[in-house]
């Protein structure tokens, strides 16, 4: 079936033990985009990326990866697709250039060519002198680049990095998005996870927010936040006292209920126009002689989004770890 | 695409490249090998010196020359744990994915950890022999009898491997490999005539030892190696009697029972 999409995914269904993983969702990634799957823990995001590189099989629904179907052709799958799962799955008791070897040998380049692939991959990720070293000893920033150096080696056309910089301190995950905005200029098809609103909004073309294994928003990242609301008006009362007039002047100045954390003492809301908000928002506070501790406006975080599409915060309980049996991002 | 396959893949070619990285990971964890290397040799010193004094052997013969038969056994019937906790790290370290979103067979990765076991295996064999050398031990016997006994040991080895990937695909945790291997094997390898004859044990733990496959390795080494404790006088229980045969029927029999299991067992636990 010729198709101009990498991806093509279709009603896919997936129960692990009574709980629905995956429920119907459908998802189409074009040749050469970047697609981000937005969502909290136990949205269903691992599970979709396992059923798209063949790990797992889906109860029901069909998936086209490379023009290949992941059920009748799982072969054909793996040969095009490059998968760097959540934990960074490089071998601790091999080196990095062992471990890329590996791979490419895997693939079937030859052990000659695979060599030398590996070589020319780890001066790409700048692991150059750590290539000898074995990669137990190798920083989590190191461990992903290597990672992510592993699903390249055979030049696959897909694809899949599962949450690639969780875990990773804001350095290393600034260098690591630097690395994946190179791969983006390659044009390779690229299908990530992600529990931040800002690294999808930076590496992706196309957002798509899932919840409950069903998709419940999707575009690029400027359609989105608009649906999202945009800047958030965020004000932090000195006096927990003061926390219902507030509640009350944001609420008319944003046109909507804003959220109230009495833990924080803060009121948060999405907003149109940011400063004219900011600027009458400070006068009413001023009138009323309220003292703030802060008065700003934010970017909405992915709690913002998720309260905004689903009227409710990311699941408690799916954000809760679960036992292994039971969660998907443990298999 | 200059990355593009080049060789025609085989399932040997991708069993051998998984069979070098356990080769490499057993060097690089000498912690690991100690179990196939130093506990081996530890206890042949033990027993030969400390203990062997005590010990008499039925029908006359040197307590050393009776021991090496039993603590080849004990080390092969043990070597299930190598491969069980090799594979059950690799279920928990995401190894296993990595290796299924490869276009490999599947079946190449378990014969990959059984390749590399079956090697690791051989270790111990070599190091129990010169140690026991070394401390007095000695092979009375034709090339050809030699020759067996090293090859039995071998393919009990090869059987006890699909023991392991059973226990590794059963099993969720590496510590919980390690409790059974505590608490199952390590007992089995003692209830037998690995250290002392079975006609020393009390009548239930008696009967257990005459059946357990450990004696009868053990028994069968002994009688190859011409070594005192080899093949039972008539009237001792069947397996006694009959060790190579009884050996034989258990390494093939768990071969035939564990090995569809395991690999059924395997792709159950990587299937969801």
């Amino acid at each position: 079936m010729p198709t101009t999409n990498a991806i093509e995914a279709r009603g896919l269904v997936k129960t692990y033990d009574g709980k629905r993983a995956l429920d119907h969702l459908d998802l189409d990634v074009a040749r050469g985009a970047v697609c981000a799957l937005l969502g909290p823990n136990g949205a269903g995001k691992t599970t979709a990326v396992r059923i798209l590189t063949t790990l797992t099989a889906p109860d029901a629904g069909t998936a086209l990866v490379a023009g290949a179907d992941t059920a009748s052709d799982p072969m054909a799958v793996r040969r095009s697709i490059g998968l760097a799962a959540q934990d960074a799955t490089v071998d601790g008791l091999l080196t990095g250039h062992e471990n890329l070897t590996m791979i490419g040998e895997l693939h079937h380049l030859g052990r000659k060519r695979a060599r030398a692939r590996a070589t020319e991959l780890l001066e790409q990720f700048a692991l150059t002198d750590a290539g000898g070293r074995l990669a137990r000893g190798y920083s989590g920033g190191m461990r992903r680049r290597l990672d992510l150096a592993a699903t390249l080696v055979a030049e696959p056309e897909v694809l899949f990095l599962d949450e690639p910089t969780t875990g990773l301190d804001p350095r290393a995950r600034n260098d690591l998005w630097d690395v994946l905005d190179r791969l983006v200029e390659g044009g390779a098809t690229i299908l990530l996870t992600t529990q931040y609103l800002d690294e999808a909004d930076r590496l992706a073309d196309d957002i798509v927010v899932v919840d409950h294994g069903r998709i419940i928003a999707r575009g690029d990242s400027r359609s989105l936040k608009r649906q999202v609301g945009g800047d958030q008006l965020h004000v932090v009362c000195a006096d927990g006292r003061d926390l219902d007039a507030v509640t009350e002047m944001v609420a008319r100045i944003a046109g909507v209920a804003p959220s109230v954390d009495p833990a924080g003492r803060s009121v948060t809301a999405p907003v149109e126009g940011g400063v004219e908000a900011i600027g009458a928002l400070a006068d009413a506070l001023t009138e009323a002689e309220i003292a703030v501790e802060d008065l700003g406006l934010r970017q909405p975080t992915l709690d913002d989004a998720f309260l905004t599409l689903t009227g409710a915060p990311p699941d408690e309980e799916a954000r809760a770890p679960v036992p292994a049996s039971a969660s998907e991002e443990q298999r | 695409m200059s990355a593009q396959a080049q060789t025609r893949p085989t399932f040997a070619g991708d069993t051998w490249v998984i069979a070098r990285r356990g080769l490499r990971h057993m060097r690089r964890q000498p912690e690991a090998l100690s179990d196939a290397t130093i506990q081996p040799v530890m206890f042949v010193l033990l027993f030969a010196f400390v203990f062997g004094g005590a010990i008499s052997v039925p029908g006359g013969g040197r307590y050393k020359e009776f021991l090496m038969g039993g603590i080849f056994a004990q080390t092969i019937v043990f070597g299930a744990f190598g491969v069980a906790l090799a594979l059950s790290h690799d279920r928990n370290n995401g190894a296993i994915d990595r290796f299924h979103s490869l276009p490999i067979a599947r079946s190449s990765v378990l014969a990959g950890h059984a390749v590399a076991n079956l090697i690791r295996a051989l270790l111990p064999i070599v190091f129990m022999s010169i140690t026991g050398f070394v401390v007095g031990w000695r092979i009375h016997a034709g090339v050809l009898d030699i020759l067996a006994g090293y090859g039995l040991m071998i393919a009990f080895s090869f059987a006890m491997i699909w023991i392991g990937v059973l226990l590794g695909s059963l099993v969720a945790t590496p510590e919980g490999v390690q409790g059974i291997a505590f608490i199952v094997i390590f007992p089995i390898t003692f209830i037998a005539s690995t250290f002392v004859p079975t006609s020393t044990l009390p009548s239930v733990l008696k009967t257990i030892a005459e059946w357990n496959p450990t004696s009868s390795l053990a028994n069968a080494l002994r009688h190859l190696f011409g070594n005192p404790g080899g093949i039972a006088p008539p009237g001792a229980a069947w397996p006694l009697a009959h060790p190579i045969a009884y050996t034989l029927i258990w390494a093939a029999a768990i071969v035939l029972v564990c090995a569809p299991l395991a690999v059924a067992q395997y792709q159950r636990s990587i299937r969801s």
